[in-house]
């Protein structure tokens, strides 16, 4: 069954590949600067070393997926997101593939019951339109800068020919082997736990673990994206936008790595302010946005005549559909799979707001007043109790999500053998790693109380203060207590007590 | 990598060497019209074959030239730019080297009256083809100075048409000619004149192609 349920993730691999490929090569492409052939060789072999060695730091969370709580409803997730971003890859027009996911988990979480997080929603709107701005921006910003340095310095028209196509070459290889990192936890990451694969020898070369033969799986799956289907969407963003040189498509790309990696890269964020320097603020950006407003901003910096606005018209359109459509095509399926072919496709989730969860929002100084009505009454919808908890305090909408966090109940066993097996000892500290071990054989209710018994026993545990220096450790010790969460959860309560 | 780049410098140098000859082929062009009309037979001789050989080594430098853009697909952008400006380029050689040839069958009979004229129509045709290879030569290396260069080609283009005019009214005037004799230093004068006509033509297009060359 598992390798039925593979598949959807192997398709959106494919569609990912036929999608996004066009983000990294499509201009040099485009441009006829990059063959085709050689553009699919370089992207899928970046993008295969991408996943395997650059996606293992992913290993530890399951990606956007993750949020689905059960494989036949990730299935169906994946499938929806796939069938989306193929069908516009067949529109010819680039589209984000984790705004499909995103889309489609929104799809789930309707038909689970399950509370939407609505910053998501808000994040791919901004993206939809901050992105492109920034991106363009920049490529008009280097476009003049690239004209006054060339007309500076006199390169003859071959070596010229030459530097460029080797930048569009390396900056679309650094491309793919983000694509691969970077998407490989999406495509693959809820299979990670579940895969019965043992890990491999390569010739006393290398080992590769279970998680990487998986994703080297996944990996493949993108390249044959690439290599079958990609041309299309390449040709809208080499070509179809604006005719572009191929200096300017090597600026497009350049001004797309740079927005990529200015506004979303936590670790240049961590660095500058480690350094006393002032940050730039991150912002939700996405690759085919970015490239797409790369190409108007030269369009635009060439005098604006020329560029093909019933193209971007179509393209905008693309981007709006492409999440709506996943959310539709992701509850419609769900419903289908649920009722005909009997599928378990969501879990369901209890909500109790307990005592000792009163305690503890107390504690952390949440208001509970007028929920005492709802006091040890359980539900089973996370929408209904939402719902509920806003109509007896209004005033608690603020801490409504910190409240429903802490009220579900989520059994967790620490298992001595999952210790040793699934909990990978480098990524943790050694105080960490000791406080884990010491609660062997213990069980708990709530996500927040191992959390809190993590705590008492190492300081290591402990969350910084919230402020921008600690940014980044805060967020990777909340990454750490997601991977213990998922590994010690008991998915299936009754055979635990056996 | 290495051998791309190996590659890419190899055809730099081997339109550099294009762009040569046709500039030496200019250069015996104006030498052969001088020695024809000084009477210097051996020299004329050794001027024909000098240019006969530059043009064949030209042409196949050209063919070179236009392989190996088209094998390595170099320069999409510009690569019909290119070629279209080699080959006019060459049509500059192939008229020198016609031209001398016709001296050499046909054998006008050219007075000394006119002998300082027609040099002086050989040296401004060959200066508007010099000026326009320098323009080529900047057009691959620094674009910002074709147009210094064309300006000069478009001069010298409209000087030996004017020389060229000054000739044939010249011609129609003597009396002491007959009119056969007439017709055929009218022709020669035209066909001296075709170099700055052929050099204007490659001029046209490099004015197009440079402003294309901008980014």
């Amino acid at each position: 069954m598992i390798f039925i349920y593979l598949t959807s993730g192997l398709f959106l691999g494919w569609s990912l590949g036929a999608n996004d490929a066009a983000n990294v090569f499509g201009t040099a492409v485009g441009a006829k600067m990059v063959r085709f052939k050689t553009a699919a060789i370089v992207a899928s072999i970046f993008v295969l070393i991408g996943a395997v060695i650059g996606g293992a730091g992913a290993t530890h969370t399951l990606g956007k997926l993750g949020a689905v709580n059960a494989l036949a409803g990730s299935f169906i997730v994946a499938f929806s997101a796939a069938f989306t971003v193929a069908w516009m890859t067949k529109l010819k027009l680039p589209v984000s593939t984790s705004q499909a996911i995103v889309g489609a988990i929104i799809g789930w979480n309707f038909f689970s019951g399950s509370v939407t997080d609505y910053d998501s929603l808000t994040k791919i709107v901004t993206t939809w339109v901050l992105c492109p701005v920034l991106s363009a921006a920049f490529a008009m910003i280097l476009f003049f800068v690239f004209r006054k340095v060339l007309e500076k310095i006199n390169v003859h028209l071959l070596s010229m020919d030459f530097y460029t196509r080797i930048g569009l070459i390396l900056v679309g290889a650094f491309g793919a082997y983000s694509l691969g990192a970077n998407n490989i936890a999406n495509v693959m990451g809820v299979f990670v736990p579940v895969v019965p694969f043992e890990p491999l020898n390569v010739y006393g070369l290398f080992t590769l673990t279970s998680a990487q033969i998986l994703f080297f799986i996944g990996a493949l799956a993108i390249a044959t994206g690439i290599f079958t289907y990609s041309y299309k969407v390449m040709d809208t963003v080499g070509g179809g936008i604006f005719r572009l040189s191929p200096v300017t498509a090597l600026i497009v790309v350049l001004s797309e790595s740079l927005v990529l990696f200015l506004f979303s890269s936590e670790g240049l964020e961590a660095w500058l302010i480690s350094h006393g320097l002032p940050s730039i603020p991150l912002v939700p950006v996405s690759s085919s946005q970015a490239v797409v407003g790369a190409v108007i901003g030269i369009g635009l910096a060439k005098g604006g005549r020329g560029i093909r606005f019933n193209v971007l018209g179509e393209i905008a359109a693309g981007w709006v559909t492409t999440p709506i459509a996943a959310g539709i095509l992701a509850f419609i399926s769900l419903f289908i799979f649920q009722n005909v072919f009997n599928q378990q496709v969501s879990k369901q989730v209890e909500y109790c707001l307990s005592d000792e969860v009163v305690t503890y929002l107390e504690q952390k100084q949440i208001p509970v007043r007028g929920l005492e009505p709802l006091r040890n009454e359980v539900y089973t919808n996370s929408v209904q109790f939402l719902s509920s908890i806003e109509s007896h305090s209004p005033g608690s909408k603020k801490f409504v999500r910190k409240i429903i966090e802490a009220s579900k109940i989520t059994p967790l066993f620490i298992d001595p053998v999952l210790i040793s097996n699934e909990v990978d000892r480098r990524w943790f500290t050694p105080g960490q790693y000791e406080a884990i071990q010491k609660l062997a054989g213990k069980s708990f209710k709530h996500t927040w109380q191992l959390k809190q018994a993590l705590q008492n026993l190492s300081d290591e545990w402990k969350y910084k203060p919230e402020n921008r220096k600690f940014k980044l450790y805060n967020k990777n010790l909340d990454k750490k207590y997601e991977n213990l969460f998922s590994i010690f959860h008991v998915r299936n309560p009754s055979t635990k007590s056996k | 990598m290495a051998i791309l780049f190996r590659s890419t410098r190899a055809l730099e140098s081997e339109i550099d060497e294009y762009l040569d000859d046709v500039s030496n082929g200019i250069l015996v062009f104006i030498d052969g019209v001088k020695n024809y009309l000084s009477k210097n037979v051996d020299s004329f001789k050794d001027n024909l074959t000098t240019i006969d050989k530059l043009e064949g080594k030209a042409d196949e430098l050209r063919r070179t030239i236009e392989n190996n853009l088209y094998t390595h697909s170099l320069i999409p952008e510009h690569r019909g730019d290119v070629l279209g400006l080699l080959e006019t380029i060459d049509d500059i050689i192939d008229t020198a080297k016609e031209t001398l040839t016709q001296f050499s069958v046909e054998k006008p009979y050219i007075p000394e009256s006119l002998h300082q004229q027609y040099n002086e129509l050989a040296e401004t045709a060959g200066k508007a083809g010099e000026a326009v290879v320098h323009a080529t030569r900047s057009f691959f290396k620094e674009v910002k100075l074709v147009q210094d260069h064309l300006h000069k080609v478009y001069f010298y283009e409209k000087e030996a048409d004017k020389q060229g005019d000054r000739i044939k009214r010249k011609v129609f005037e003597m009396d002491d000619l007959e009119l056969c004799q007439k017709f055929h230093l009218r022709y020669f004068a035209l066909h001296i004149d075709t170099l700055a006509d052929m050099a204007e033509n490659v001029a046209d297009r490099l004015a197009i192609y440079t402003i294309k060359r901008t980014i």
